[in-house]
């Protein structure tokens, strides 16, 4: 067993400042990942009050076990990533509202009121929408039934409970690819099935490749997830061949992609039957005053620097903004 | 070999110089058949190092088995959080609270010494009208991220109420307990044996369950 302690001295550090309910923000960001983490920083660095509302302190980043594509860092884990973002906004003071998640966005007058989960309503002048992503489901019969009984998103959060098991892992990208090259490690048997083709990066998918329990599965189709109490395999179709057989497995590991996290936004700003927010080049929404930022966004290819980078961008438009309402 | 490095032990200083009374670790473990007793210990006696309000209390849960019945412990290792009059509000980690697990053990330790979140009144008078007795498992693995939020939630519930009992368990170092409720996804939480939650649930969702029960 190791004995490693990621401990994360700000989640206990009570000193974060706290989101004053009686204060009327200049900008209010909705989400804690990459996105929301710089533009507060950014909002910050402009002069604007400035508060971050975060259901999940750090986003998804957090779930990825080494990120190797962020410029400076030659290969980190995702919390250690986080964990430095964290404490660069944290060096000025913003107020955040942790474990809080909005329920509804009204309108009145000229200022945004926000209804967060535990019962408190927050008053703001601008949005930054930078509520990220969940990952997708498959939609196939057997999927919701498992879960948490084979059936899982995370898996540096649950490979641990398939040591010396067989695992399926869906999807072709590089976060199926990733996961699929780190349950290796633990699981007996990998199996990676996508319907398509993989388009992970060639550095990941030649790392997968020099595995010797992993079978990777191509042009395959899940049908349905199958078992008993617990998941037992997957049923699946093989478009080549035109043949339907079973995949022995105890854990199946969906990682076909995101889907945006619009709730509660999609009834007030334009989405695309996708769910991402559209925005412009200037990171607006259709509706003056909020603006968003990262996965959550028309913008493609789906980055930790790409989401960083857009969310600095909804700051500086949100302070153009705000300049113009005092002119 | 100590098990905290030099800026762990900094920034727990830190943290636990905030906790407003004192907290003791009552920390259950067996000479035998334990993997992980040792380490515990070492480690909660670390921890009581760079905390002055901390205080550890090791007990034997055979030889000690009184002491183990009357905190409600029935494996090792284990730990009780206790408040400065030495009450058990009901917070208890099975298995060794490493990796991720650390967070939810010092958000533990400051809410026993009464420095913890204040609740919004809304959801306190929701968790005062809990009047039936409910017991949490919120089972992790120390790899995951948001395991120690869920913990942190169910303990922050028993600590607000009496009625409310939760306990953290590793599923890997408790794996026929983990197999028993059908674990293979964390965090899980099962809510008086039978209603079960994956993932880290807002504690509104807690309360959902647990009123509805």
């Amino acid at each position: 067993m190791g004995f490693e302690l990621n401990f994360d001295s700000n989640s206990v550090k009570s000193d974060v400042k706290k989101i004053d309910e009686n204060k009327t923000y200049d900008v209010l960001v909705i989400g804690g990942g990459p996105a929301g983490l710089n533009s507060a920083l950014y909002a910050k660095r402009n002069g604007l009050e400035v508060g971050i509302v975060a259901e999940k302190y750090g986003g998804q980043v957090l779930d990825t076990s080494s990120v190797e594509n962020y410029l400076g860092y030659e290969s980190i884990p995702g919390e250690d990533l986080v964990g430095v973002f964290r404490e660069h906004v944290e060096k000025y003071d913003i107020p955040i509202k942790k474990e809080s998640r909005l329920q509804k966005v009204e309108k009145k007058d000229d200022l945004f009121h926000l209804d967060l989960s535990d019962g408190s309503i927050l008053k703001t002048s601008t949005i930054i929408i930078a509520t990220g992503s969940k990952p997708r489901k498959l939609n196939v019969p057997g999927e919701s039934e498992y879960l948490g009984k084979g059936v899982a998103y995370c898996a540096i959060c649950d490979g641990p409970l398939f040591k010396d098991k067989e695992v399926v892992i869906t999807g072709g990208g590089n976060s199926a690819v990733e996961a699929a090259i780190d349950l290796s490690k633990i699981a007996s048997r990998v199996k990676l099935v996508q319907r398509s083709v993989l388009r992970a990066e060639k550095a990941l998918v030649d790392k997968l490749t020099s595995k010797e329990n992993v079978e990777i599965y191509l042009g395959t189709q899940i049908k349905e997830i199958y078992g008993d109490k617990l998941v037992r395999g997957i049923k699946v179709y093989d478009k080549e061949k035109d043949e339907n057989y079973e995949i022995k497995a105890d854990g199946v590991f969906v990682e076909i992609g995101y889907i945006p996290n619009n709730e509660p936004f999609k009834d007030l700003v334009k989405t695309l039957p996708s769910g991402e927010i559209e925005i412009d080049c200037s990171c607006r929404t259709n509706v003056d005053g909020i603006f968003a930022a990262g996965d959550v966004t028309t913008v493609p290819y789906k980055q930790i620097s790409i989401s960083s980078g857009e969310g600095a961008k909804a700051a500086l438009s949100a302070n153009a903004y705000i300049n113009k309402l005092i002119k | 070999m100590a098990l905290l490095n030099d800026e762990i032990r900094k920034n727990l200083t830190e943290v636990f110089s905030k906790m407003n009374k004192e907290v003791t670790l009552a920390v259950f473990t067996k000479e035998e058949d334990c993997e992980s007793c040792k380490d515990t210990l070492d480690f909660m006696n670390e921890i009581e190092e760079v905390g002055e309000k901390i205080k550890v209390k090791s007990f034997d849960i055979e030889k000690e088995a009184s002491k183990a019945e009357e905190f409600g412990v029935k494996m090792t290792p284990s730990i009780v959080l206790l408040d400065s009059d030495g009450k058990d509000h009901g917070i208890k980690f099975y298995g060794i609270p490493a990796g991720h697990e650390i967070n939810s053990l010092i958000t533990g330790i400051i809410e026993v010494s009464g420095s913890g979140e204040e609740m919004p009144d809304a959801l306190r008078k929701r968790i005062d009208g809990i009047n039936t007795p409910v017991d949490i498992k919120v089972f992790i693995t120390l790899g995951c991220p948001h395991c120690p939020g869920a913990v942190a939630k169910a303990h922050k519930l028993a600590f607000e109420n009496e009625n409310i009992k939760a306990e953290m368990i590793e599923a890997q170092t408790f794996s026929e307990i983990s197999d028993k409720y059908n674990v293979s996804g964390v965090p899980k939480i099962v809510i008086n044996e039978e209603h079960d939650l994956v993932g880290n649930q807002p504690i509104e969702k807690f309360l959902e369950t647990i009123e509805n029960m």
